[in-house]
């Protein structure tokens, strides 16, 4: 101990504390400031650049789910154009088939109706002729049996079993 | 650019030396050869840690006795009723007196001593000396080294800020070398031991006070024979501006730990007992913990030196085939420890004050840790 204080020396330990202190100031002012702002906003930098790129990766995700589920909607309202559009075919065909149902009915009716009133002209048409081939055969019958009277009879009976079998 | 700003210093160091250098100056040695090897080498270990009054680069003996210094004298400030200046080349290496003004000062065992005409040394029982010592302000070998050192920091780190702005926030140069140790520094020194809200206000001391001893350390590795950290003047000084400023930014905290270190936790009858121990110890505690620092890196250093010293001063002694080889070969792997020593003990002043800082501006920790525990 007693070495000790005789090694140490007043005016070194002034010049030490007060040299010391001076390149403290210095230091603190023209360097260690300096340094360490640099290296901060260096780091700082590379903190935002490093959230930068992590927004930019959600946002890619938000993107690529936004687009799939454009994709799914645009998907789904294929399908339901499609249904839909299935469903106006059956539709139409259903309604073409039931227009053309009564269509016919109504042709066939129609028909039907032509036909009844044709068959009633032909009808009407035959005892008309019979009517005619009647009085003609009565005509010849008459002629016939206005010699024989018995032939006469006979010939219309005959006549008029030949027209029942017709 | 930076290649030539250092030819430039070199250019300016080698002019600087070439002015003294050859300025040496030789005296007849006087009386010193009854002296034998060993106690010559002891002296001049002694010497060597010792402080000097001139940057004596190396000495050597002619052949007829003659003692040749190589080196350049430096400025004597001496407070002896009124400022005294003078060049330490007057001493002739403590071989002459210096008469200024009337007044003769001797330079003994590398302290100046107020004599007279004759230059007698008084001694007491002891075998010290009892002569007057005036005030000594001198720009010593250890002032000079100060000086060097703050400037070749001053221009490494201010080129490393300039390298900065200059490139984009990139280091060039020598600042590659360094940005990692500045950054370890803050990172694994001062963050941890002081915290993240509170470290940046010790930065520039932390940082300062680490390339400082680091370099000083290392300037004593160079053949040049310089001793600074190993001086106890420069140790203390070290210490005390640890000490104030743990001390002037200590907390409300630090200081209610101090004074009242068990707090709460018991009434304050039974503290009273327990305080007449505890508080001494604490306030004692708070100086030996720079006490702690400025003997340990002091007696690393001067440890290291004369370790060092002695072992090549063996090869000396020895003068044998087999002997100088073996201490060449331990003085050097003891000098390849101590570049690592000259890292470590900046390391360990530099921690430890980060340490004291922590403890001072610590603020509601322990709350923190028991709200910690609880979520826990």
């Amino acid at each position: 101990m007693a070495k000790l204080l005789e090694e140490f020396s007043l005016g070194l330990f002034f010049w030490q504390t007060l040299l010391f202190g001076l390149l403290l100031f210095l230091m603190w002012k023209f360097a260690w400031k300096p340094i360490l702002k640099a290296v901060n906003d260096r780091e700082d930098g590379i903190k935002d650049a490093l959230a930068a790129a992590e927004d930019a990766k959600k946002e890619m995700q938000n993107v690529t789910a936004d687009s799939e589920k454009l994709l799914k909607e645009a998907r789904a309202e294929r399908e339901a154009m499609l249904k839909e559009a299935r469903e106006i075919k059956d539709k139409i065909v259903a309604d073409a088939k039931e227009q053309a149902q009564v269509e016919g009915d109504k042709l066939v009716k129609q028909a039907q109706a032509t036909i009844e009133s044709e068959k009633k002209a032909a009808v009407a048409d035959i005892k008309a002729q019979v009517a005619n081939l009647s009085v003609d055969i009565a005509e010849k019958v008459i002629k016939e049996e206005l010699s024989d009277k018995k032939k006469q009879l006979k010939l219309v009976d005959d006549m008029l079993g030949d027209i029942k079998l017709n | 650019m930076q290649k030539n700003t250092l030819t430039r210093f070199l250019l300016v160091v080698a002019l600087f030396l070439g002015q003294f250098t050859f300025a040496s100056d030789t005296e007849k040695e006087s009386g010193e050869h009854g002296k034998d090897l060993k106690t010559e080498i002891k002296e001049y270990i002694s010497h060597h840690l010792q402080d000097a009054h001139d940057f004596s680069l190396f000495s050597y003996t002619k052949e007829n006795g003659e003692h040749t210094y190589v080196g350049f004298p430096l400025p004597v400030i001496l407070w002896d009723n009124g400022l005294k200046v003078f060049s330490s080349s007057k001493f002739h290496h403590g071989e002459t007196l210096a008469e200024v003004d009337g007044n003769y000062y001797k330079l003994y065992h590398s302290k100046i001593y107020k004599t007279d005409a004759e230059g007698t040394i008084h001694y007491d029982e002891e075998h010290h000396a009892t002569n007057v010592k005036p005030l000594d302000f001198s720009i010593t070998k250890n002032v000079v080294m100060i000086i060097v050192t703050g400037l070749l920091m001053l221009w490494l780190f201010t080129s490393l800020a300039r390298s900065y702005t200059k490139n984009n926030g990139v280091p060039t140069g020598v600042g590659r070398f360094f940005e990692p140790i500045v950054l370890y520094i803050r990172d694994d020194i001062a963050r941890p031991n002081i915290g993240e809200k509170r470290y940046k206000k010790y930065m520039p001391f932390l940082l300062t006070i680490f390339f400082f001893i680091w370099f000083l350390n290392m300037f004593g590795l160079t053949p040049l024979g310089i001793n600074v950290t190993g001086n106890i003047a420069i140790t203390v000084s070290l210490a005390i501006m640890t000490f104030l400023i743990t001390n002037f930014t200590g907390t409300k905290d630090y200081w209610m730990h101090q004074f009242n270190p068990l707090g709460d936790t018991m009434p304050w009858y039974a503290k009273i007992p327990l305080y007449v121990i505890l508080i001494p110890i604490e306030i004692l505690g708070l100086f030996i913990k720079p006490f702690s620092l400025l003997i340990r890196l002091y007696a690393n250093m001067q440890a290291g030196h004369i370790v060092l010293m002695s072992l090549i001063g063996l090869m000396f002694i020895f003068k044998s085939w087999l002997g100088s080889p073996l201490s060449f070969g331990l003085a050097f792997a003891i000098s390849l420890i101590e570049v690592l020593v000259a890292l470590l003990q900046a390391y360990i002043f530099t921690m430890l004050s980060a340490l004291y800082f922590g403890f001072a501006s610590e603020e509601h920790e322990h709350d923190h840790e028991h709200e910690a525990e609880v979520a826990h």
